[in-house]
């Protein structure tokens, strides 16, 4: 009885450590004490369960937990480019432990006593697999598109239907699991039949999804990753389960709705999956031409300029271009221009992704602007010059009725007094669509590889000397 | 956002009370009073949960997904009671090894990870502006 009464009371410190570790979050200065409070806050739960009276096997939980250091330090080791993909890969191994749990303890009660399958409990072990493994394959493919795996198309795969087959599956899931409740010893050969039919809803419910849409689905699989947590802590009645399952799903919540707001996109829509449908109609319209300049040219003009605006986007990220970017910022402060960063919520490919690359970049954070803080200012820009980016800085987001991101908060580049945006080519983006910023009166391309033009840039501004 | 949750909690007490009916029937004893602690523990700490992420820097979102990824391996916890205890199918202990494998996984390198990506996270140094 001490003992148990010593592990509640680890549990609660646990609980409150959580909620400060998210709290401390508030603030980069603070942020890492958050983690020293998570770190705390875990090792109090697992020793106190290990205080938990019956527990032996040392031998296999030391090889697990052992195991798992092995396999986690390396995958903490990634560049940070790489994160979205080790972020969905932690999801699948997060529905993947919910699940197994599921498992064993349905067929332990199954086996030993029966009559402890109540209603309830059934219910949450239903809910604990459907949501542990489809969130364990849908991270899994998410984590393939992010890694672009040869074999897991990257581009969306959508098909007449497509929502009707993925809900009617989900619906004959949710009927078996429904038969489970009901009759969790009779009906014990639909468990399987649940298990499988979450594993290949996780897989269809992302196929559609395209890389643009994978912050929004990244935030999605993390909230329900703590949801089957919560459900793993209704199973074994376990409230510092349901506490830190509840903290991540509402995380996941409220990041999927920032990300949903930032395309314009109804939580509705996103919940079943009908998103990446966005039909690519590249409007045909009439032959306008995008005026180009080189390097040279605009290094002079940035030199000149008093206020700079860099929009990076995804293709920053995949040039690896983030410390060329550093080194014009370094150039371009030297001589007294102020830079700045415009950061869209959904820029990169998952929440905050541009954030982190440009950190990693030692470009101080106070630089490091949100969308709605920067676009009233932009009017006074000189310079605008997008990295990578293309959608969010489409204006057609704000008139064109027919364009497929109507309605999407973009960052106004086109206000600015001049800009600048590096692309390889007029080829339009991963949507499909024509960007009307390209083709207006004062905006120039710089054509190339963002790594090189960057480079260029920074050439001839060195070049210029600038004391 | 508040009535969504509200409305999901009040889907919850609904779901536990019709249960609670179609339980009493069985002779088995209820469970339902333990669903309810459950539920309002969870609705409390969802909104904690809410409250307390939106206060959440926009610069760290993406070390707030790696640390709230780390926190809800706290699944550990339940996956050493299923690996620990002595079970008269062994399979039992293996598939609960393999959740501490999973979750351990995730504690390391969502730690790690969280605390590398804060540690980039700089101000602006004295006189660097010039």
């Amino acid at each position: 009885m001490r003992l148990e009464l010593i592990q509640q009371a680890a549990y609660l410190a646990s609980s409150i450590l959580f909620i400060f570790s998210l709290y401390w979050m508030n603030h980069p200065r603070t942020a890492r004490r958050g983690v020293l409070a998570g770190v705390a806050g875990m090792t109090l739960a697992i020793l106190g369960t290990l205080l938990h009276s019956g527990i032996s096997h040392w031998g296999l939980l030391g090889g697990a937990v052992a195991l798992g250091f092995l396999v986690g330090i390396p995958l903490s080791w990634v560049p940070l480019t790489a994160v979205p993909q080790r972020t969905a890969l932690s999801h699948a191994f997060g529905g993947l432990a919910a699940g197994l749990v599921g498992i064993a303890k349905y067929y332990l009660l199954l086996g030993e006593a029966p009559a402890h399958l109540t209603r309830f409990l059934m219910t949450a072990i239903v809910v604990e697999v459907i949501l542990g493994f489809l969130t364990f394959t849908g991270s899994l493919m998410a984590a393939g598109k992010l890694q672009e795996l040869r074999w897991i198309p990257q581009r969306p795969v959508t098909y007449t239907g497509q929502n009707a087959v993925n809900l009617a599956l989900l619906a004959i899931a949710v009927l078996a699991g429904v038969g489970l409740i009901l009759r969790p010893e009779e009906l014990s050969y639909l468990f399987p039949v649940v298990i499988v039919l979450s594993l290949v809803f996780g897989v269809l419910l992302i196929i559609p999804i395209g890389g643009a849409d994978m912050p929004t689905v990244i935030s999605l699989l993390n909230s329900y990753a703590g949801l089957a947590a919560v459900a793993m802590g209704f199973v074994l009645d376990n409230k510092l389960l349901v506490i830190a399952g509840a903290l991540d799903g509402s995380s996941g919540l409220i990041l999927s709705i920032i990300m949903c707001k930032a395309m314009n996109r109804s939580f509705t829509n996103v919940l079943f999956g009908a998103f990446g449908q966005v039909q690519a109609k590249a409007a045909a319209g009439e032959a306008k031409t995008a005026k180009s300049e080189t390097p040279e040219g605009a290094a002079q003009i940035l030199e000149e300029a008093s206020l700079v605006v860099i929009v990076p986007g995804y293709g920053m990220a995949v040039a690896q271009a983030q410390h060329r970017v550093r080194e014009l910022y370094d150039q371009l402060t030297k001589r007294g221009v102020d830079v700045r960063f415009a950061i869209h919520p959904v820029a990169g490919r998952m929440p905050g992704h541009m954030n982190v690359l440009l950190a990693e970049a030692d470009i101080p954070y106070e630089k490091l602007v949100e969308m709605d803080d920067m676009n009233p200012d932009m009017p006074q820009v000189d310079v605008v010059l997008v990295i990578g980016a293309n959608d969010v800085v489409n204006p057609a987001a704000r008139h064109d009725k027919a364009s497929p991101i109507y309605g999407m908060p973009i960052i106004d580049a086109d206000k600015a007094r001049m800009c600048f945006a590096i692309k390889r080519s007029m080829n339009p983006g991963f949507a499909g669509i024509e960007n009307e910023l390209y083709f207006a009166d004062h905006t120039y391309m710089l054509f190339g590889d963002a790594k090189a033009v960057v480079g260029e840039i920074v050439k001839a501004l060195a070049g210029t000397g600038g004391h | 956002m508040t009535r969504r949750v509200l409305l999901c909690a009040l889907a919850g007490m609904g779901c536990a009370v019709a249960a609670e009916g179609g339980e009493a029937a069985q002779a088995v004893p209820s469970s339902g009073n333990l669903f309810i602690d459950l539920l309002f523990v969870f609705v409390l700490a969802t909104f904690i949960g809410l409250g307390v992420v939106t206060r959440v820097s926009r610069l760290l979102h993406t070390p707030l997904m790696s640390l709230t990824n780390a926190i809800s391996a706290i699944a550990i916890v339940g996956s050493l009671v299923i690996a620990g205890q002595n079970h008269e199918n062994t399979v039992i202990n293996v598939l609960g090894a393999v959740a501490i494998f999973a979750s351990m996984t995730n504690i390391v390198s969502g730690f790690l990870i969280t605390d590398r990506m804060l540690k980039m996270f700089k101000q602006q140094k004295e006189g660097d502006s010039k």
